[in-house]
C-alpha cells in the first residue's frame, strides 16, 4: 500500500511538473527555442500572484484570471523583442539571451521581493483532501492534475487541428519554407510563446498555492521542465505530460526509499532514459 | 496582355552579406508567360529568385509586381500579393502529412480555396497519386511525389506568378515529363511562371522566352525557340556575351 500511495502521490506531483513542462514542450520541443529563463518567469509570476493576493479581492484561484493574461503579455513581449531577434537554426543565441534574462530576472526579483520564501495565503482548497481506502489524496493536487490533463489535450488539439498549430509546426520544421507558404514565422512564434508563458501563469498560481516560492527557485523548475520534455520526447505534447508523470513518480518512490533521495531519483530516471532511449518515450519516428 | 509586366526587376543587385552575387538584373514577365532562367551552377539563378521573393534583402524599386515596387517585402507578404515559389530541394514540412502540407498553403493563400483557380481536388486530378497518399507522412513519398506536393502547395497559394527553382533536379526522366506536362495548364490560368532550370533543352521546350545568366549577369535573352544552341552555349559558358 505504501508503494501504491507513492505512485499516486507521484502522479499528482507529475501534474504540477506537467504544467511546468507544457510551455517548455511548445518552446523547446516544437520551436527548438532554449529558454533558460523558463523557471524564473514562472517564479516571477508566482511572486506577482503572492503580492496581488494581498491587494485584490479575488480568492486564490480567482488570481488565475489576472495572472494568466499578465503571463500572456510577458510571453508575447519576450518573443517579440528578445527571442525573435535571435531565433534561427542555431540554438546558441537564444540560449545565451535567455541565460542573461534569467540572471537579470533573478536579481530583479531579489531586489523587489528579497530572498524570503513566500506562498499564497492558505485556503480551503489547498488544505482539503479526501480518502480512497487508506490513502489520502489532496484536492489541490487533483485539481492541478486535471488542469494539466485538460491543458495537454487542448494544446495537442490546437497543434494538430488549428491553422495556428499547422503554421507553428511548419515554421518549426523549416522557418524559410513556412514563410514561402505564407506563414509569418515571427508572428506565429510570438503567439506560441504567449501561450507557453500563459500556461506558466497557471502553473505559477498553483505552485504558490502548493508550496513556497523564492527568487532562486527558477532553476529547479527549469530542470524539471527540461527533464519532462526530454523523457517524453521532443515535439510531443503528450510526451511531456508522460515525462512529467515519470519524473513525479520517480521522485515520490525515491522519497519513500529515503527522504533525501526523492529529487536524485528523478534525475537518475532521466539519465536512464537518456542512456536507453535518448529520443524520448513518445518521440515520433523519423 | 497589358503593357505593364506582372513581375519585373530593374537593375537588381544583391547577394549574401558582403558577397555580391547579382549585378544589375533586368527581367520582366507577363501574365500567362513562361520564362526560363538558365545558367551553370553558381550563376546566381536561385539567388535571383530568392531576391525577388523577399528571402534576401534588395531595394524596394528593384522589384515591381503589377507595376508596384515590392522589393524587400517579406516572403509571407509576397504570397498574399500573389507570388509563390517551389523551392530547390522541395523544402516540405517533415513530420506532417501530404494533406497538412497542402493545408498550410490553403490557410495562408491569396484567395480562399474555392475562389482561386486551384483546389486540392483539381490537383489530385492532375497528380492522382497524391489523392492516394494524402494521409501519409511526407517523408514516406518518393522524390517525384514530393515534388508534386511542392508544386501543389505553391499552386494552392493561388499565385499570379509561380517561381520554380530546379524542379527537375534529381528526378527520373519519366517523372520530370509528368511534372513539366502540367506547366501549360498552369499558365493557361494566366499564371506567369519563372522557371529556373539547368537542363537547357527542357527549359527551351517549356518556355516562351529565356534568360541566360553567368556570374550574376544576364548574358542572353530572347524568344526560346529563336535562340540558337551556339548562342546559348556562348552565353552559358561565357565565351562571349550575346543578345538574340
Amino acid at each position: 500500500m505504501q508503494w501504491l500511495d507513492a505512485v499516486i502521490q507521484g502522479v499528482l506531483l507529475g501534474g504540477m511538473y506537467a504544467q511546468y513542462a507544457l510551455g517548455m514542450a511548445l518552446m523547446f520541443g516544437v520551436m527548438r527555442i532554449v529558454n533558460i529563463a523558463h523557471g524564473d518567469v514562472m517564479i516571477l509570476l508566482s511572486l506577482i500572484a503572492v503580492s496581488l493576493a494581498g491587494v485584490l479581492p479575488f480568492g486564490n484561484l480567482g488570481l488565475i484570471v489576472v495572472i494568466v493574461p499578465i503571463a500572456v503579455v510577458i510571453g508575447w513581449i519576450l518573443q517579440k523583442f528578445i527571442l525573435n531577434k535571435v531565433v534561427g537554426a542555431d540554438p546558441l543565441p537564444s540560449l545565451i539571451a535567455t541565460f542573461g534574462l534569467s540572471i537579470a530576472l533573478q536579481n530583479f526579483m531579489l531586489e523587489l521581493w528579497s530572498a524570503d520564501t513566500r506562498s499564497l495565503p492558505n485556503s480551503d482548497i489547498a488544505s482539503a483532501s479526501f480518502q480512497i481506502g487508506s490513502i489520502y489524496v489532496g484536492l489541490l493536487p487533483v485539481i492541478v492534475l486535471i488542469t494539466a490533463l485538460v491543458l495537454t489535450g487542448g494544446l495537442d488539439a490546437v497543434l494538430r487541428f488549428s491553422r495556428f498549430g499547422r503554421g507553428l509546426r511548419a515554421a518549426a520544421a523549416d522557418t524559410e519554407a513556412a514563410a514561402m507558404t505564407g506563414v509569418d514565422p515571427k508572428r506565429i512564434y510570438a503567439i506560441a510563446t504567449a501561450i507557453a508563458v500563459g500556461i506558466l501563469g497557471l502553473a505559477a498560481v498553483f505552485a504558490a498555492l502548493r508550496a513556497t516560492v523564492s527568487p532562486s527557485d527558477g532553476s529547479a523548475q527549469l530542470i524539471y521542465a527540461f527533464e519532462a520534455v526530454i523523457i517524453g520526447g521532443m515535439g510531443s505534447v503528450w510526451g511531456a505530460f508522460l515525462g512529467a508523470m515519470v519524473l513525479g513518480v520517480a521522485q515520490a518512490i525515491g522519497l519513500r526509499i529515503d527522504p533525501g533521495l526523492g529529487i536524485l531519483f528523478g534525475h537518475l530516471v532521466f539519465l536512464a532514459v537518456l542512456a536507453t532511449r535518448p529520443e524520448g518515450i513518445m518521440a515520433r519516428k523519423k | 496582355m497589358s503593357d505593364t509586366p506582372i513581375l519585373s526587376t530593374h537593375g537588381l543587385t544583391g547577394g549574401y552579406g558582403d558577397f555580391q552575387a547579382l549585378f544589375g538584373i533586368d527581367m520582366h514577365i507577363d501574365a500567362g508567360e513562361v520564362v526560363a532562367l538558365i545558367g551553370a551552377n553558381g550563376a546566381g539563378k536561385s539567388t535571383f529568385l530568392k531576391s525577388i521573393f523577399g528571402l534576401l534583402p534588395v531595394d524596394r524599386d528593384m522589384v515591381k509586381f503589377e507595376g508596384n515596387p515590392v522589393g524587400g517585402t517579406p516572403a509571407h507578404m509576397m504570397v498574399r500579393r500573389g507570388i509563390a515559389m517551389v523551392p530547390e530541394g522541395r523544402r516540405l514540412f517533415v513530420g506532417m502529412t501530404v494533406e497538412e502540407n497542402l493545408r498550410i498553403a490553403i490557410d495562408n493563400a491569396r484567395l480562399p480555396e474555392g475562389e482561386g483557380p486551384w483546389t486540392r481536388e483539381h490537383l489530385f486530378d492532375l497528380f492522382p497519386i497524391l489523392r492516394e497518399k494524402r494521409r501519409q507522412p511526407i517523408e514516406d513519398l518518393s522524390g517525384g511525389q514530393q515534388q508534386m506536393v511542392a508544386i501543389s502547395r505553391a499552386l494552392l497559394c493561388q499565385p499570379k506568378v509561380l517561381l520554380c527553382d530546379e524542379i527537375s533536379l534529381g528526378l527520373a526522366p519519366k517523372v520530370i515529363r509528368e511534372i513539366y506536362e502540367i506547366l501549360p495548364e498552369i499558365s493557361a490560368f494566366g499564371t506567369a511562371i519563372v522557371l529556373v532550370e539547368q537542363d537547357v533543352g527542357l527549359a527551351r521546350e517549356a518556355s516562351n522566352r529565356l534568360y541566360c545568366m553567368l556570374e550574376g549577369r544576364i548574358t542572353l535573352t530572347g524568344v526560346s525557340q529563336d535562340i540558337s544552341r551556339d548562342a546559348i552555349a556562348a552565353a552559358y559558358f561565357g565565351a562571349s556575351h550575346a543578345v538574340a
